[in-house]
């Protein structure tokens, strides 16, 4: 190593330009295409912007105040804080069961993982049209209902139905088929990251194996990923798009329930509803929420606090 | 936490690189859309048309904007979405010179989107079938010029309802009776859409009753919440009576589901038709939607694409002289485009009167409908935001089971608050 250390002074002067090559262009491309938007669309939130991008009426806070009273754009915000409280401790479980599982495999285990993972490879949208035409379509020679059939029940119009809202089936399955096993691999990494030493150790000290042991050693040590678990999946679960929009969309529109508030927000301003004023600022809204309920949460669980 | 390694390192300036050719790759292909461009001189015009989903369509359009003698005539095919493909380049200086769009709303004309075209009609206006030419006039001016039409409207197996005894239905009621009739284990009675119709039906059901979206003079809402509410609350009936086809693989603008036999009535467009023929010969007929009550009477929704003027266009007055060229001007083109590709019904009276396809069978009961009973859906005063307001309303109604009064009470609220702004 001794030999090798270059002067500071000289290092810095040979790496600046290669720098900047390297990190110019990816720079250039979030400052145009993330953070002008960005900035761009909070400026729009204060505007009257129909049919524009250069608006001119300044409506200051009118148009935060149109969609904090507006109950279509109230409501997608609650059904999906219900479907995040739903969604998360669901796909965590699952993702956390299936690691175990597969940690603990003895052969197999590369086919297995890959088994699992293999779903989080497929576009939403690609799969969103597999349960919709095949999977989950509510005639006799659909998936479900040949299944249901083979049981004597009836066909059952999964995605057309409202009450009972048979739509979430179909939702949530896909939702959790397409991420559990992106989840799993986190998971995994954890799992080979736990020291076996601590192991040893438990099992001199008479801990059983099974709950106990995962109880007082798996799962502490699993702390740091079950937290960025969950806040992915969070925020995932607010920025529900391309499923929701793919499954239950028609080219009429979108129907009021299990509406996302992206998928409101995107018929607002970019459907043929051109409102960017209000589209704007239910973004704002939207993106100061996820904040909030991320820190929360981070403050809650102790996201990035150094581990002992 | 482990310190990210240089291979971590590495890798994110990969990625970097990576996503600058992209970006530099998107760029490339984003230049240059403007294809099937003419010979002619003077300026050059953009042209924008949505995906027809007939073929040959594409080559006629490009070869009518080749033969225009005083412009550079450049066509874009727009595959997609192209109502928020167009939206989005209206606003800016770049987008297309003229453009085909069904409706000239009002909310464009207060963003000074579109150009008055009133003056290259001349004696032609007459020609028009009006119900079309209402869609692209506001206060008295013509914004777009009608190219075909295209309209919804009942398909019926005839055998099938023959051997259930079923008369063809004229009322609402007798549609419900008549679907529960043709249900059975294998076969659903009728098809209005996986939504059951809550998405496609639209303003159908308030025509049923007499009624309409808006007034007139597209100023003040057009229905009322009690009156409105049997219609929907029939609806509803229809909707959980079991004898409603839902989830079906294709959507109700896809005959597939009533020529592969899953119902026996199915709601669906004239663009249907000759699948329709090849899939079942003789075995079907069409019908308006049944009227909803003594008041009512049988709904046809009808729709036509005008070709438009883009108000920032740079070349304005060579544009309105493109448009009149080939939409006012050139019949003999008009003709091709509207009866050599697929099944629509010309604007223009004098051109409709040639059509032979239109002479018989369902073709000729179609015209005779759009005759009849044709109205509009898009209305200019009628906007996204008005629409989606109703169809929450339609699809709670329907869906869901809400109260349809309630419902519709909601709906008129929101539709009177984006009135109250767009005319204040």
């Amino acid at each position: 190593m001794n030999g090798r250390r270059l002067p500071k002074r000289h290092g810095k002067q040979r790496t600046w330009p290669a720098f900047w090559v390297f990190v110019g262009p990816f720079a250039i491309g979030l400052v145009l295409f993330t953070f002008v938007p960005i900035v761009w669309s909070a400026v729009l939130s204060f505007f009257d912007a129909h049919n524009t991008v250069t608006p001119s009426t300044f409506v200051g806070l009118d148009n935060y105040v149109d969609m904090l009273t507006n109950p279509d754009f109230l409501h997608s915000l609650l059904t999906f804080t219900v479907f995040a409280a739903f969604i998360v401790p669901t796909t965590v479980a699952i993702a956390l069961g299936l690691a175990l599982l597969v940690h603990r495999l003895r052969f197999a285990k590369a086919f297995f993982r890959s088994v699992f993972f293999l779903p989080a490879a497929c576009s939403y949208v690609v799969a969103a049209l597999i349960w919709k035409l095949s999977v989950f379509n509510g005639v006799r020679f659909g998936l479900a209902n040949t299944v249901l059939g083979l049981f004597g029940v009836d066909q059952v119009p999964w995605l057309s139905s409202a009450s009972p809202p048979w739509y979430w089936v179909a939702l949530v399955t896909l939702r959790l088929w397409l991420q559990v096993g992106f989840y799993m691999i986190l998971f995994l990494a954890g799992l080979q990251r736990i020291p076996t030493d601590l192991y040893e150790a438990a099992y001199v000290d008479g801990a059983k194996p099974g709950w106990q042991v995962f109880r007082h050693i798996t799962f502490p040590q699993l702390r740091a990923t079950t937290v960025a678990v969950v806040l992915l999946n969070l925020i995932a679960a607010y920025q529900a798009f391309d499923e929701f929009y793919n499954l239950m969309a028609s080219a009429r529109g979108y129907p009021p329930f299990a509406r996302p508030p992206l998928v409101y927000l995107y018929f607002t301003a970019l459907g043929s509803g051109q409102d960017f004023g209000h589209g704007s600022a239910g973004a704002v809204i939207l993106a100061l929420l996820i904040a909030i309920v991320t820190v929360l949460q981070a403050k809650l669980f102790g996201f990035g606090r150094r581990e002992d | 936490m482990v310190k990210p390694s240089g291979y971590a390192r590495r890798s994110v300036l990969r990625g970097a690189a990576g996503i600058a050719v992209a970006g530099a790759l998107a760029t490339a292909c984003g230049s240059n859309t403007g294809r099937g461009s003419s010979g002619g001189d003077g300026p050059t015009i953009k042209q924008w048309y949505h995906q027809y989903g007939e073929a040959g369509v594409e080559q006629a359009v490009k070869r009518y904007a080749k033969a225009y003698p005083k412009a550079d005539v450049q066509v874009q095919w727009t595959a997609g979405d192209y109502d928020t493909k167009l939206a989005t380049s209206l606003l800016g200086k770049d987008g297309p010179d003229v453009f085909e769009q069904s409706v000239a709303r009002v909310d464009q004309l207060k963003a000074k989107q579109l150009v008055d075209l009133t003056d290259v009609f001349g004696d032609a206006k007459d020609d028009f079938t009006p119900a079309v030419l209402d869609a692209q006039t506001v206060d008295g001016k013509i914004y777009g010029v009608p190219q075909a039409i295209d309209m919804q409207m009942l398909f019926y197996r005839k055998s099938w309802l023959e051997k259930a005894g079923v008369a063809v239905p004229t009322t609402l009621d007798e549609l419900v009776a008549a679907a529960k009739k043709l249900t059975n284990k294998k076969v659903k009675g009728l098809f209005l859409g996986n939504d059951g119709g809550a998405g496609v039906l639209g303003a159908v059901p308030l025509w049923s009753i007499g009624q309409n979206y808006l007034t007139d003079d597209q100023k003040k809402v057009g229905f009322d919440a009690a009156g409105a509410a049997p219609v929907f609350a029939t609806l509803r009936k229809l909707y959980t009576s079991g004898s409603l086809l839902l989830g079906a693989p294709a959507d109700w603008s896809d005959p597939s589901a009533f020529t592969q036999g899953l119902t026996a009535m199915q709601w669906s467009g004239l663009w249907a038709v000759p699948v329709v023929q090849k899939a079942l010969g003789s075995d079907f007929g069409v019908v308006a939607w049944p009227k909803g009550d003594a008041k009512g009477a049988p709904s046809v929704p009808i729709g036509a694409y005008g070709s438009t003027v883009n108000a920032k266009s740079g070349n304005v007055d060579a544009a309105k002289a493109y448009v009149k060229w080939l939409w006012i001007d050139k019949t003999d083109y008009q003709q091709d485009f509207d009866l050599s590709y697929g099944f629509h019904i010309p604007a223009r009276k004098s051109i409709a009167a040639k059509a032979d396809k239109l002479k018989s069978g369902a073709g000729a009961d179609a015209v005779k409908l759009v005759q009849q009973y044709g109205k509009v859906q898009a209305t200019p005063g009628w906007t996204a935001t008005m629409n989606t307001a109703y169809t929450d309303a339609l699809n709670n109604i329907i869906r869901k089971g809400s109260n349809p009064s309630a419902e519709l009470k909601t709906a008129i609220t929101k539709i009177n608050k984006e009135l109250t702004t767009l005319y204040k």
